[in-house]
């Protein structure tokens, strides 16, 4: 079910994609092209209201674009999201609290109708992975914040889909746990080679995690510039402290300041409301 | 930047816009009164032409009076050369109102009391909410008679019996939602007081109860319907003169022959807990508009 | 919202048995307290009879005409029951109904809200007549209303208040709206529910018995407590009210152990203070 490895095949292929919010016309997204090949770490980062979450999630065919084409794994992305060809992960880690940490992961799994012998095994897998072996019988409410979001991202890859798409999942998180999180997803992604499509507000976080980092303007967003990532892998702590490192994070500052990210948007609200009231969530 | 759009999201619209918002509510209701009317006289033709019957009950002008019916028994004397039913029941409907009045202003304070000195400790908490909840097990009604003669027996008028029923019936609400309403405080907030090395009273007034008035205000608008019930019920046995409760007592006995009058009392007391209800909501409104940041 | 009484659950094993018993022995130092003050006041200070007896007279009256008392609390027991099933069923029906066509709910929420606002146990005389005075027909439907309307309530509150990040998840895996509704809204309604029919149980005794103020069958436990009081024999009029609240009690509790133990896994922290 993985791509394993780099191919030139691309697992997420944006054209044109242009997204209009209400009668209104809040343009969120414009004009926005975009290719994610198998294996691909990429990250989007932008100013708040810069349309990156909307990006995210029309990938995933949880709002559906103005204008464009989206291509998810050879497919519509309506087709995908029926196939199950992605796992997402949100900021928050929506759990349901009255289901153990088992029955949390195995959630997709049950509704694929997968038996439960298989699924606990899998679970099991899965636990290990995230370094939670153990915690099965627990309950959301008794275990930490970044123990939650491994929980939750080990759901998300309990039917190991090709492609995983992650809003801001460790924005909630404090410094130390955000930059031990990130050294658990990088070793999860180099096990597992899912292509990653990476929603996040920290520069150095896109610039260690990612192989590229797409650099978005505020609304109306656009792709301001991409930055190759080249760090040697397997990354580390010591990653942070080459002088290339630093130069990375430069480079994507410059870009976002080109783009107008450093200005104060009087008009930037927060895209989720947008999202909310769009769905008729 | 979030809290200038907050804070935009929050202005009112243009009063013109607003008038029309209100004329459109209205209308809207007048379409589901209308509405119901609709539906209770099909009721009526169906049920009689249908000859429904279930058990006892059946479908006819004792047990579904049309609703004009009732309305024009309003208009009627009760007694041979008395006044007009509307005038009787308005009278009653003031002595049921100042009584349930009372009663919830009285079981409102005590409520709002007993959660402030409970939020202060724990083992207070522990040791007494089961009985809180426990009181309202016990039928007040049955003890009614007794709180009558108990407080009569210490020179108080009878009304005001009434209207401490009204009080039991109208607290607990209040204690258990200023409880949850008190202790909702935000912990930052209460933390920031601390370092200001501000005493209990100050922690209250400036930070708990601001944070409890919602909670307070979803316990009144049901206290304010219980304090209504409660005045009713607690003229039952008491036989208080001329309220509504014993307006009803009254139009029982005479059902058979006068089925509207019952029925137009009953419409009467639903306007009554309608229209507690209403004033708290608008209490609300204006109490809740100036504190912005506490909107549930 | 937060609890009133905020701590994590009690574990199992000895240390967990002692903190519960420990929650609960403040509520027991109370009652016995209570008790000893009952009795002592009543004795001591000559309280007339029928305002307050004495606790042990009225324990006395309970042991002589237990037959009689508890007879009458299971008749109108039954009525509260009878009530309590039809009003909660239609108001959780209906809370289903309403989460499902959203724009219904809406609409109707506040109708709903004012209709709670009036005193229903005026309409005691109208049932009466509807179906007679001595069925229990008339007292069931009372009841039901009143229960119906929390339970309406509360059901709805919970059935939406699912967060969108949860439906956004759900539709991720590609789930319908009926998977949504059995995986998502319903266990997220439960606590609510619970919640409301807590409040149903004391609204179904409560009406059960004020409904037999205007008028009942012999049978029922209102009417005991009216007559015994008619002929001042307030030993037995206190100990039929004692009854009457035990049975509230004991159906409160009967709801919140069915509670308990449905919603094994939820924090304890949601859901009600009791």
């Amino acid at each position: 079910m993985n791509e394993g490895g780099m191919s030139e095949q691309a697992v997420v292929s944006l054209k044109g994609v242009r997204k209009e919010f209400g009668r209104g016309g809040i343009v969120a997204l414009e004009e926005i092209e975009l290719d994610v090949r198998a294996g691909e770490f990429v990250s989007l980062i932008g100013p708040s209201g810069c349309g990156k979450s909307t990006l995210l999630r029309i990938v995933g065919d949880l709002i559906q674009p103005t204008a464009g084409d989206v291509v998810v794994n050879g497919k519509s992305a309506h087709r995908a999201r029926l196939d199950r060809d992605y796992g997402i992960v949100f900021q928050d880690a929506v759990l349901f609290d009255w289901r153990t940490v088992e029955r949390n992961i195995g959630l997709p799994l049950e509704m694929t109708g997968w038996s439960r012998q298989r699924r606990s095994e899998r679970v099991r897998e899965l636990l290990e992975l995230v370094e939670l072996a153990g915690f099965e019988r627990h309950h959301p409410w008794q275990l930490s914040g970044g123990m939650q979001q491994r929980v939750s991202i080990a759901r998300a890859l309990s039917f190991s889909p090709a492609l995983l798409l992650m809003d801001e999942p460790f924005g909630a998180l404090d410094e130390m746990t955000r930059e031990r999180m990130n050294l658990e997803l990088l070793r999860i992604w180099e096990q597992t080679g899912s292509t990653v499509v990476f929603v996040t507000h920290s520069i150095a976080e896109a610039v260690f995690l990612s192989t590229r980092v797409v650099v978005m303007s505020p609304r109306p967003g656009r792709i301001t510039g991409i930055v190759d990532v080249d760090l040697p892998r397997p990354r580390g702590n010591e990653t942070r402290e080459l002088p290339r490192y630093a130069e990375l994070i430069r480079d994507v500052r410059r870009n976002l300041r080109r783009g107008g990210g450093f200005e104060e948007e009087a008009d930037a609200g927060p895209e989720t409301d947008l999202i909310v009231a769009e769905e008729g969530l | 930047m979030a809290y200038a759009a907050a804070a935009r999201g929050r202005e009112s619209p243009p009063a013109a816009e607003r008038l029309l918002g209100w004329a459109r509510q209205g209308g809207l209701l007048l379409c589901v009164l209308g509405v119901l009317w609709g539906l209770w006289e099909l009721f009526r033709w169906a049920g009689e032409k249908s000859g429904f019957q279930l058990g006892q009950f059946r479908v006819d002008e004792s047990t579904f009076p049309h609703l004009h019916d009732i309305f024009m028994t309003l208009g009627e004397p009760s007694r041979r050369n008395g006044p007009m039913l509307i005038e009787v029941l308005r009278d009653s409907a003031f002595v049921t109102a100042k009584e349930a009045a009372v009663g919830f202003a009285l079981g409102a304070s005590i409520g709002f009391l007993i959660g402030v000195v409970l939020v202060h400790s724990r083992l207070l908490q522990r040791g007494f909410l089961p009985y809180i909840v426990a009181s309202q097990t016990v039928p007040i009604l049955a003890v009614a008679p007794m709180v009558v003669v108990w407080l009569g027996g210490r020179g108080l008028p009878s009304w005001f019996s009434v209207a401490v029923i009204a009080a039991y019936l109208t607290f607990f609400p209040v204690t258990i939602n200023t409880l949850r309403g008190l202790n909702s405080a935000d912990p930052r907030a209460l933390e920031l007081m601390r370092s200001y090395a501000a005493g209990r009273l100050a922690v209250l007034v400036k930070v708990r109860v601001p944070a409890s008035l919602p909670y307070l205000f979803a316990a009144l608008k049901i206290s304010a319907t219980a304090s209504v019930v409660g005045a009713i019920i607690g003229e039952l046995p008491a036989s208080v003169g001329g309220g509504l409760g014993n307006a009803i007592l009254n139009f029982n006995q005479y059902y058979a022959s006068a089925p509207d009058r019952l029925w137009a009392t009953n419409l009467v007391a639903a306007t009554l807990g309608i229209a507690f209800f209403l004033v708290v909501v608008i209490a609300e409104r204006i109490v809740v508009r100036r504190a912005p940041e506490h909107v549930a | 919202m937060s609890s009133i009484v905020q701590r994590p659950p009690a574990g199992p094993g000895w240390a967990g048995m002692l903190r519960r018993l420990s929650d609960w022995a403040p509520a027991v130092g109370v009652f016995v307290l209570g008790i000893a003050a009952w009795e002592g006041l009543t004795r001591g200070l000559g309280v007339e009879e029928f305002l307050l007896p004495p606790l042990s007279s009225i324990l006395e009256t309970l042991r002589e005409q237990w037959s009689l008392i508890w007879s009458a609390g299971l008749f109108t027991f039954k009525e509260a029951l009878g009530g309590f099933a039809i009003g909660s069923a239609a108001a959780i029906l209906l809370a289903l109904a309403l989460a499902r066509w959203r724009g219904v709910g809406r609409a109707v929420m506040p109708y709903a809200i004012a209709a709670n606002a009036i005193p229903i146990i005026a309409f005691a005389p109208i049932t009466n007549n509807w179906f007679g005075i001595l069925s229990p027909a008339s007292k069931m439907a009372i009841s039901g209303v009143l229960v119906f309307f929390p339970v309406l309530v509360n059901t709805l509150r919970g059935l939406t208040s699912v967060r969108p990040a949860q439906i956004e998840l759900m539709r991720s895996y590609a789930a319908g709206e009926l998977q949504i509704f059995r995986r998502v809204r319903l266990p997220a309604a439960l606590p609510y529910m619970f919640s409301g029919l807590k409040v149903g149980t004391v609204l179904a005794m409560i009406g059960a018995i004020v409904g037999d103020y205007f008028g009942g069958s012999q049978d029922a436990l209102g009417i005991l407590i009216r007559r015994s009081a008619g002929i001042f024999d307030f030993k037995l009029a206190w100990a039929a009210i004692v009854v009457a609240s035990i049975l509230g009690m004991l159906f409160y509790a009967a709801v919140a152990a069915v509670e308990r133990l449905t919603m094994r896994g939820y924090p304890s922290a949601r859901g009600a203070d009791l």
